[in-house]
């Protein structure tokens, strides 16, 4: 089946189910397979293992944005702490439409918008902010929160996601002290436990577990789930639509457990594919797996 | 001192330089301890976990925590390597590194790897241009950038027998490689790798191979006879070598991978204007962010070849004859001179 490169569909936030967001996860892995290989460099791993939560979250009818008016006032923001993610994030803006498709084809080359790490100086629609030196997004994400919730006093709400290595970086914790202190029931703050970073398995790099325990011990309201079951991310997310809603001051937290290079055979759960990019000829298995 | 010209080697990122020089001083005095925060196996201090797994220890991603451990295990007596990005280990740990070691005189050594924009397609966010400027700020710090991966090696163990902060950039991707074994290197001093009369230009890192080339151009072309100086040490700074070439060849261009504003080429001109004040030409990166791209396309187009050293060195030259030297901005790149 010949998919094309990128193939132009865009798809619209609204309430779907799961089959639908499935079908969905494909098309945004097949496109961080397909930038990727173009790129020639970059990172596979977390952006396909976190595909199932982001199509959730951009085309579940979870968040609130506007492609046509990227900083739109009243946007839901979405950071991406760990901005070694970002294709994942570029697909989804992409087919969210904030800008073509094919721009996808440009990762990570001179000139495009679409740099190895988000950069707010290159003015791509829909990225909040820079980011790439691990643990900074999200005390952004923790200032953008305080503004909306203590001095705007509106309704908007803030998700960022954080991997989890990254969560050894101590300033991580400053900002979950922070986020608790402030009463943020507007965050929502995403980890992604693939239990993968560069050297190994998180637990023998540096361990950061528990994790639920720790932020429930600094003030979040944490709920573990499995990353991959469609199921469970609705549940986790209409927990947090449902905290911020009822204004239970205090942060959520959800930990995704999900598998690096989920969705294609020979990256998954294998730390070796956090930041390399696939070849040409292991990007077309990987393209046959993801049908 | 009779010069041999240098002819190139080969090529090979000066990471391997300080991985092997590691581990080479590993094996001479085993009170050198590694600290490692995730990315091992890029800046290749995996070389030394490999073969003293007993000495090596994973703090995780954490810079400011292993920097600062890095200075505990100092004050006990240890000799501690800490390597991680430039853009991590060189800001990251600002504040660890300017109390604690430096303030501690703590004999604490930092690889930055991955430095500058050869890093490549990781983007601005990882390309590290500024760490020049604030570790020369930093008392008590040592800091070495190598020309290529022997330098490398040579300045790694060097670091390591010497006492103090060191502070050693080193990058990711091949570059040119034309110093030996044998050529000497000592902390502190700079080489003269070409002589000439007429203009001196005075690079680090991988500027220097470049500024080999722009000599040789300016010879073949033009008849002008340049000196070439690796200033790989930019603190503490050979006065001696740098305020000569100003008083023998009147003129200097200094090049490197790294923002123009407080850099080695700044370090130079405080030498330069309190003892022989001299024109001066500034090639590296024009107060601007660095971009995704290959190392190569960055370079050319950033404007870190030969070329603008090139460009750069017939302009100072026609400041040196002019007496009056007309007002250009420091980033300006734009030479009067532009013939290649
Ligand atoms: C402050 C900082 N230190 C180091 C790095 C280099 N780095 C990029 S990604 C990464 C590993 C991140 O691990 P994790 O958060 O678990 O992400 P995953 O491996 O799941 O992609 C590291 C160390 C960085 N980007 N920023």
């Amino acid at each position: 089946m010949d998919l094309g490169f990128f193939p132009t569909l865009t798809f619209e936030n609204r309430k779907r189910n799961a089959k639908e967001l499935a079908e969905i996860a494909l098309v945004i892995r097949r496109d961080i397979i397909n930038s990727l290989v173009l790129a020639k460099s970059g990172h596979s791993g977390g952006p396909l293992g976190i595909s199932d939560f982001m199509a959730s979250l951009f085309f579940g009818g979870y968040m609130k944005y506007n492609p046509q008016d990227a900083t739109w006032a009243e946007r839901d923001r979405f950071v991406f702490s760990a901005g070694h993610y970002c294709p994942v994030q570029y697909s989804c803006l992409a087919r969210a439409g904030y800008f073509p498709v094919e721009e996808l084809a440009t990762l990570r080359k001179f000139g495009s918008r679409l740099q190895g790490h988000p950069g707010r100086e290159v003015k791509l629609p829909g990225i909040e902010t820079s980011s790439g030196s691990l643990g900074q997004g999200i005390s952004i994400a923790v200032g953008m929160a305080i503004s909306d919730n203590l001095i705007d006093k509106n309704n908007r709400k803030v998700f960022a996601v954080t991997g989890d290595g990254e969560l050894q970086e101590g300033s991580c914790w400053e900002a979950a002290m922070s986020a608790a202190q402030f009463k943020l029931d507007n965050l929502c703050w995403i980890v992604d436990n693939n239990d993968c970073q560069i050297d190994g398995r998180v637990r023998d790099v540096m361990s950061i577990y528990p994790i639920a325990q720790k932020f429930e011990a600094f003030g979040f309201d944490a709920i573990t789930i499995d990353g991959h079951n469609f199921e469970q991310i609705f549940e986790a997310l209409d927990m947090f639509v449902s905290n911020h809603a009822n204004k239970i001051r205090k942060p959520t937290v959800i930990i995704l457990q999900t598998k690096m290079g989920r969705g294609v055979s020979f990256m998954e759960d294998n730390y070796e594919w956090h930041g390399k990019p696939p070849t040409p000829a292991e990007a077309e298995i990987a393209l046959e797996q993801l049908i | 001192m009779k010069i041999e010209p240098l002819k190139l080697l080969g090529s090979k990122p000066t990471r391997h330089g300080f991985g092997e020089g590691l581990v080479a001083l590993g094996e001479e005095n085993e009170n050198v301890v590694v600290l490692g925060a995730d990315i091992t196996g890029s800046v290749l201090t995996s070389f030394f976990q490999n073969r003293f797994p007993e000495r090596f220890f994973s703090i995780g991603i954490a810079e400011q925590n292993a920097t600062t451990i890095a200075v505990g295990l100092a004050l006990s007596g240890k000799i501690p390597f800490f390597s991680s990005y430039s853009a991590f280990a060189a800001f990251r740990n600002a504040d660890q590194m300017r109390i604690s070691v430096c303030y501690n005189e703590a004999n604490v050594k930092i690889g930055g790897g991955h430095s500058g924009i050869t890093v490549g397609p990781d983007g601005a966010t990882h390309q590290s241009l500024e760490e020049i400027s604030f570790l020369r700020s930093l008392p008590n710090m040592t800091l070495i950038v190598p020309c290529d991966y022997h330098e490398a090696k040579k300045a790694t163990i060097a670091a390591g027998r010497m006492t103090g902060p060191v502070y050693i950039r080193f990058g990711r991707s091949a570059v040119p490689m034309f110093t030996t074994e044998e050529t000497p290197f000592e902390i502190g001093k700079a080489q003269i790798f070409r002589e000439g009369s007429d203009i001196a230009i005075i690079a680090c890192g991988l500027m220097v191979w470049q500024a080999l080339l722009a000599a040789e151009e300016l010879e073949k072309r033009k008849g002008i006879s340049a000196r070439v100086i690796n200033l790989a040490t930019i603190k503490p700074i050979d006065v001696e070598t740098v305020t000569l070439a100003a008083r023998q060849c009147g003129v200097i261009v200094t090049a490197e991978e790294h923002q123009i504003f407080g850099g080695m080429g700044s370090a130079v001109a405080e030498v330069v204007v309190k003892n022989c004040p001299v024109p001066m030409e500034f090639i590296g990166i024009p107060d601007r962010f660095g971009e995704s791209g290959e190392p190569d396309e960055l370079l050319e187009k950033l404007g870190l070849t030969w070329r603008e050293i090139y460009n750069g060195c017939l302009t100072a030259l026609k400041r040196k004859k002019s007496e009056f030297s007309s007002f250009r901005r420091p980033t300006d790149l734009t030479f009067e001179n532009k013939e290649v």
